[in-house]
């Protein structure tokens, strides 16, 4: 690692410098300044500022941005109103590292991809404009949806799935007292031309919570497909929530996981589903929508069908068709 | 930078630099050598150690951020001379053959096994809402953190189920 100065942030005014690198839970920042991907000159140190409550209020329940992933997995209100969200965070990491591992920090991940995380390989993410090998390389973990010349990187996180299926805003102070709430869409990039800028946190600015609306009608669910049963980053993820009347749907959410930059979500695909009976022909609609701009790059190929199938498999479940 | 480590129950202060990890200062600076450094990127487990009652990846923690902690390693769960439940189920059910994850695998089911006793669902319980069965398939999952090369699972399921009843350090992970 790099030598860096260690600040324990005492107040959040403390967390807001902008020259700060945030730590929390550490599990994937310190993992990359090991391999010095990730060279902070000054890391502050969050985790004594408390945010570790989960708040229930009307129409919304607020994550605060220190939850660990295990105590929102393990969350009674999360267990009961919101399912896919903790089943989402019980199919990521292992024990260990959800017990270290925060709702802010989950949010803040870095991607896995393994010219990212090389620092020998050119990587437009970590040096901008150096190039992207992964592209023409191995894809086997890469974007299908979403991605630009300059970068094919997924983002690793499944919370952030469920969360983005949930319609959840993220909560973001900063140095000046201003506090805003952005959408998932608003705080994830596309990659671009500018992979390196991920999210649209600025310099000086803390997330503080994640508020979920009340939950969606209907089931819930969250579906992940990985190179082995645990402890594995997703090929293909899946949260969704549909709701049936009277033979038809009602309502449904979709989100992707391990196939795009940020968390995955279609409109379109999810408009094509309201109002119609469920059945297998009307899924493969609703995959042939969202599939409809998805690119291959060789490796990764396989995606494309593996999307179709978890989309099939998990309205067939949520609907009973 | 000054840092205080209750470790096992006995306080150090220690004064180190900023970048040295929570398994560096056990193992380097406090000479406590039974947690191991395996791949040392929170890949294989052989790290853990509980901190207030939870079990975490001690390589992926920097010790000044936990002054003040405690902390229990694989040397405050038992001494060769009087082992813990876990420990005696190892050597009972061949729970390894190489022995180099064996102090993480059994910090980590201690730290699992209290996980498990306040309800907390898995990745394979089928109920989200009711307090999950204590079978292989879970013990499985839940203990997927920790990695063995020489593929002794079928001896830590069973030291683990084995022992369970009668595991507990009388206070649970911290709420």
């Amino acid at each position: 690692m790099k030598p860096f100065d260690y600040i324990r942030a005492e107040t959040p005014a403390d967390a807001m410098r902008a020259d700060a690198r945030i730590i929390a839970g550490g599990t994937n920042l310190l993992d990359l300044m090991k391999l010095q991907v990730e060279t902070p000159s000054t890391l502050v140190d969050v985790t004594r500022l408390g945010m570790t409550e989960i708040e229930r209020a009307e129409n919304s329940t607020r994550i605060g941005a220190l939850v660990t992933n295990s105590d929102l997995a393990a969350d009674p209100t999360i267990r009961q109103r919101y399912p896919m969200l903790s089943r989402a965070l019980l199919a990521g990491a292992s024990g260990q590292l959800r017990n270290k591992a925060t709702t802010g920090g989950n949010l803040l991940q870095r991607t896995r991809c393994p010219y990212f995380t090389d620092i020998s390989q050119p990587c437009n993410k970590r040096e901008p404009g150096s190039g992207c090998r992964a592209q023409g390389g191995y894809t086997r973990l890469h974007a299908i949806l979403g991605a630009s010349e300059h970068c094919i990187a997924t983002h690793p996180s499944d919370m952030a799935v469920a969360m983005r299926a949930l319609d959840a805003r993220v909560e973001i102070e900063s140095n000046d007292g201003a506090t805003r709430i952005l959408t998932f869409d608003e705080f994830y990039n596309l990659p671009g031309d500018t992979p390196e800028k991920e999210t649209n946190l600025a310099p000086g600015e803390l997330i503080v919570a994640v508020h979920l609306p009340d939950p969606p009608a209907g089931r819930q669910t969250y579906r992940k497909v990985r190179d082995r049963s645990s402890y594995a980053f997703a090929l293909v993820s899946m949260a969704a929530a549909v709701a049936v009347e009277q033979g038809r749907i009602a309502s449904a959410a979709m989100a992707f996981g391990g196939v795009a930059h940020r968390p995955w979500r279609s409109p379109d695909a999810e408009a094509a589903l309201v109002g119609r009976e469920p059945s297998a022909e009307l899924f493969d609609e609703a995959a042939d929508i969202l599939l409809a701009d998805a690119r291959g790059q060789g490796g990764n190929d396989f995606k494309i069908p593996l999307t179709r199938r978890v989309v099939k498999a998990v309205l067939t479940e949520l609907t009973g068709a | 930078m000054k840092t205080t480590l209750t470790v096992n129950g006995e306080t150090h202060e220690l004064d180190i630099d900023p970048r040295v990890t929570l398994l560096d200062a056990l193992r380097h600076h406090l000479n406590l050598t039974g947690s191991k450094k395996g791949c040392d990127h929170g890949q294989c487990g052989a790290c853990t150690v509980l901190v207030n009652g939870r079990r975490i990846n001690s390589c992926l923690a920097l010790a000044v951020m936990h002054d003040t902690d405690e902390i229990t390693t694989v040397e405050g769960i038992g001494t060769p001379e009087n082992l813990s439940p876990l420990q005696s189920a190892f050597v009972r059910h061949d729970g390894y053959q190489c022995g180099y994850c064996t102090p993480g695998q059994i910090v980590s089911a201690r730290g699992m096994l209290s996980e498990f006793r306040q309800g907390w669902p898995s990745h394979v319980s089928d109920s989200l809402t009711e307090a999950p069965d204590f079978t292989d398939a879970e013990i499985r999952e839940r203990m997927s953190g920790n990695l063995c090369r020489c593929s002794a699972y079928p001896g830590i399921v069973r030291a683990i189920r084995d022992a369970a009843p009668e595991e507990t350090d009388g206070k649970e992970a911290a709420e």
